[in-house]
């Protein structure tokens, strides 16, 4: 995927996200760290620019609720969790770059949760690569992508990698 | 991360930077509605503390709450220990039950050293007689670097019964490691002679010290010196050394006031200095238990 | 049945006799019969020994052994003791009066000349205590004890710390061909402590004993020899001073020996750095200036005798925290691996060597039964050792107890035979008894 494609896909899923929910009343982005809090800023922009309503974006580093502490080799980087708003009540929008086993998103539901009672949990992803290990789909979807188990996707963005790409990798 | 933290020495300027930023994240979960995460479900940290201290050992209580491990607290009076059980069969007992850490806070130098000879867990030291309290020198460290940005180049006076203090010595190897000026102050019969190589200088004259700090770090003179004739009174120290208003009105502006605590007000430090708002107690004690759920986690996930 | 036994071709050092050469050793009924050159003897009745290569040598005398009988038998035994001190080349020791009860009377005394007849593994001279009860109160009835055949007189583990006391007892002992030995420690400077004071004792956190608490105490006692005229010996020096000091006193006349423990020649507080309380000892291990000043002192002959201060203690009070744990280790065992390792680094010779273990702990002692000459008509009291065997030093030991600081260190010279009046108490590197 290219810098155009990345940004009509982001373009199309804010429409989506207004359409599903009919309208930005309500509404709340959480962007997963380390890119999907770009992702959130962007679909934010863009729904102002669309609707002229500002959606509150948090950003939700889920290092502490993964599944895996202790077992992976490396040990993951920390990012700043900041939600800044009660999410009680809300349309929590989810956005993250890449969604592959769906753990990632089960440990940011459960992370959620611990800051209050959503309404409604959506999903907005870039890149939906398969290989689900937990029963999780996303609401929407940049593009579909299918990949080999072995094989490397990543989401390069502007913000953080100085260019918009997604990057296909064969196994070192 | 190290397997064991008995000493400040065994962290490298990249380890202390990776605890305090690690601990950024954990002061933020202290700041919401449920302050807890997940991280150490199912995992054991027994606080072995042979030394009476309600603030240390809630501290690390906490620290391992919030990180969803469970706790057990062993102390001194009223168990076993009591009746002559010895650090090694206690330890071995600990180790049958599957303990994935063990904080020990202990009146002898070096009992932690002799844990990890007896259990295959972390050990923490919580302080251990006159020799290390490494968790406290971290979060000293932390509240040092929030305030002013920075630890390298700050220049920090430790004032006081350093000889006897395992505080003291933390602080300063720490303080050394991330490139701090150190400066021990006290009676020459109450600071090592070795300070230099500990990376300190030393002095006799506080007065002299103050207009210069960015950190007045004051340290509890236990009377019990007195008796052993490190001083000739307490009326002499505190007029020397304590750290009285007057004192207060040469230091800089923007110097912070830290003290280890519990604090014996009037000797070491007068009673409204330390109810100052740069005297910054209560902010060491908020940072401890980030500092101790950082090293938790770090420690018991390999981090 | 052999009778006697001949060792053969071994090269023979005995200080006493100013010999160092390979010879065949015939030795029958309890003493040496003939030293001939080597492979110049027939065996005969006697059983041949093969000695190429390895050094012969007057048996080993230790003139500081903690036995720990009567009193502390779950420490060590005297027969344990012994049998262990056998296995380190040694012939003879001296049992320091620390046990309970004291050794400051003629009845404990003759218990333990019994309990080491019996066990038969190696000589025992037992040391008497200068005060009563160890207290540094009142003298002990040197007399009696000196007529039953003491020599020495201590009240190691304390330091006879009055100085008009230690000036009695060194009068006192004018009397007697007796020496007092003195644990040399200022007990006002010395309260509390566990280690070396200096900067390893300030980095971790441990009441430290300055090397001037033990130097306050030889300066006072070699002046106090000077005074009375008695033969002063200085236990375990630990200190470039002390080293000084008696050097100076030996070069004006006054009539002081000194020992030095293997583990001084060794270690430093350095090795402390793990709280690991078999390193733990009384005194303490000093720096490695004051380690070099031991060896220069050995080497020069300033310090006289090498003794182990062989201190058992049982595992559960050693596997302790470092302020509870009591000082002491092991020593008769590996004292030769330690010794040696200076004379492998080319230090010491192995003359030398030799003669601080056997030779001149042996004159300290007033013995003629052991150290030297050996010679036709002489005592069999012999140890033969390979200076080149290589060993890892592992528990168990012959020792009831494990507490040795030379655990996992790799040794290089060991004994093979030891013959006590021509018996063998160790064969093939085993204990006989």
């Amino acid at each position: 995927m290219e810098e155009a494609e990345i940004a009509r896909a982001t373009t199309r899923i804010a429409h989506q996200i207004l359409e599903k929910n009919s309208g930005a009343a309500g509404l709340v982005f959480v962007g997963i760290a380390a890119r999907g809090d770009h992702l959130a800023y962007r679909l934010a922009r863009e729904i102002e620019r669309i609707e002229g309503t500002e959606v509150p974006v948090g950003v939700l580093d889920i290092t502490f609720y993964r599944d895996d502490i202790g077992l992976r080799s490396e040990a993951p980087e920390l990012h700043e969790t900041r939600i800044g708003f009660d999410i009680s009540g809300r349309t929590v929008v989810l956005v993250d770059d890449v969604l592959y086993t769906g753990r990632t998103i089960r440990a940011a539901m459960d992370a959620l949760v611990d800051f209050g009672r959503p309404d409604v949990i959506q999903l907005a992803v870039l890149v939906d690569r398969g290989h689900r290990e937990l029963p999780i789909r996303a609401d929407y979807v940049g593009k579909n992508v299918p990949t080999r188990k072995d094989e490397i996707v990543r989401v390069a963005l502007k913000e953080v990698d100085g260019e918009d790409a997604v990057i296909m990798e064969e196994p070192a | 991360m190290i397997k064991h933290l008995l000493s400040m020495k065994q962290l490298s300027p990249d380890d202390v930077t990776h605890v305090l930023d690690t601990a950024n994240s954990f002061r933020e979960v202290g700041t919401r509605v449920i302050k807890k995460v997940p991280a150490l479900r199912g995992r054991s940290v027994v606080n072995l503390f042979y030394e009476n201290s309600t603030r240390t050992r809630i501290s690390f209580e906490l620290a391992a709450k919030r990180l969803s491990a469970d706790v057990i607290n062993f102390s001194a009076t009223g168990t076993s220990v009591s009746k002559g059980e010895s650090l090694k069969d206690t330890a071995l007992t600990l180790q049958a039950m599957g303990a994935d850490a063990i904080v020990i806070r202990h009146p002898s130098s070096g009992a932690p050293n002799a844990l990890t000879r007896w259990v295959t867990g972390s050990v923490i030291n919580a302080g251990d007689g006159t020799h290390e309290h490494p968790t406290q020198g971290l979060l000293d460290l932390y509240t040092m670097r929030e305030r002013f940005g920075h630890i390298e180049g700050l220049r920090v006076a430790i004032v006081g019964d350093v000889l006897h203090s395992r505080v003291a010595r933390s602080l300063t190897f720490g303080l050394s490691t991330m490139g701090a000026e150190v400066t021990l102050v006290g009676p020459p019969t109450l600071i090592p002679p070795d300070a230099p190589s500990w990376g300190a200088s030393v002095s006799y004259d506080v007065d002299d010290m103050l207009p210069k700090l960015d950190v007045c770090y004051v340290l509890r003179v236990q009377t019990e010196r007195q008796r052993r004739q490190f001083f000739p009174s307490v009326r002499e120290y505190s007029r020397l050394f304590g750290l009285s208003r007057a004192r207060v009105a040469v230091l800089p502006e923007e110097a912070m006031i830290m003290h280890p605590g519990p604090m014996n007000r009037g000797v070491e430090i007068a009673s409204e200095v330390a109810d100052l708002p740069r005297a910054v107690m209560e902010e060491q004690v908020t940072n401890g238990i980030a500092i101790r759920m950082s090293l938790l986690y770090l420690m018991m996930t390999d981090g | 049945m052999a009778d006697g036994f001949l060792l053969r071709g071994g090269r023979l050092i005995d200080p006493a006799a100013e010999r160092d050469e390979q010879v065949d050793v015939l030795i029958r009924d309890g003493v040496v019969v003939s030293i001939e050159t080597a492979g110049g003897s027939a065996a005969g009745d006697a059983e041949a020994i093969d000695c190429d290569g390895l050094v012969v040598a007057p048996g080993f005398v230790d003139l500081h052994t903690h036995l720990r009988e009567p009193g502390g038998e779950d420490r060590e035994t005297v027969a344990s003791g012994t049998r262990a001190a056998a296995l380190g080349g040694y012939t003879a020791v001296s049992a320091m009066a620390n046990t309970e009860p004291v050794a400051d009377n003629a009845a404990v005394i003759q218990e333990v000349l019994a309990l080491a007849a019996a066990a038969g593994s190696c000589d025992v001279y037992p040391v008497g205590a200068i005060t009563k009860g160890l207290a540094g109160e009142s003298l002990t009835e040197m007399g009696e004890m000196a007529s039953n055949g003491v020599r020495v007189f201590s009240d190691d583990g304390n330091c006879v710390s009055n100085p008009r006391l230690m000036r009695m007892a060194m009068e006192y002992s004018r009397a007697f061909d007796v020496v007092l030995a003195q644990h040399a420690q200022e007990p006002a400077l010395t309260e509390d402590w566990q280690m070396h004071e200096g900067p390893t004792s300030w980095l971790l956190g441990l009441a430290g004993a300055p090397s001037e608490a033990e130097e306050m105490i030889v300066s006072r006692d070699l002046m106090l020899a000077r005074l009375t005229g008695a033969r002063i010996h200085m236990c375990h020096l630990s200190s470039k001073g002390s080293v000084e000091m008696v050097r100076g006193a030996k070069s004006r006349g006054i009539r002081v020996t000194a020992e030095v423990t293997p583990h001084h020649l060794t270690f430093t507080d350095a090795d402390l750095a793990d709280y690991d309380t078999n390193f733990k000892v009384n005194p303490p291990l000093r720096s490695e200036p004051d380690r070099e000043a031991l060896i220069e002192g050995l080497v020069d002959g300033t310090i006289d005798a090498v003794a182990t201060d062989h201190a058992p203690h049982a595992a559960q009070d050693k596997d302790k925290e470092f302020d509870q744990a009591p000082p002491g280790m092991l020593g008769l065992e590996t004292a030769l691996g330690a010794v040696l390792a200076l004379v492998h680094a080319g230090r010491l010779s192995m003359p030398r060597a030799v003669e601080a273990l056997s030779t001149s702990p042996a004159r300290i002692l007033r013995t003629t039964e052991h150290g030297g000459p050996v010679q036709a008509g002489a005592a069999a009291n012999l140890t033969v050792f390979d200076p080149n065997a290589e060993w890892v030093v592992e528990p168990p030991f012959a020792s009831v107890s494990s507490n040795s600081a030379f655990i996992g260190r790799a040794l290089k010279g060991r004994v093979v035979h030891t013959f006590l009046r021509g018996v063998p108490t160790v064969f093939g590197g085993k204990a006989v008894r």
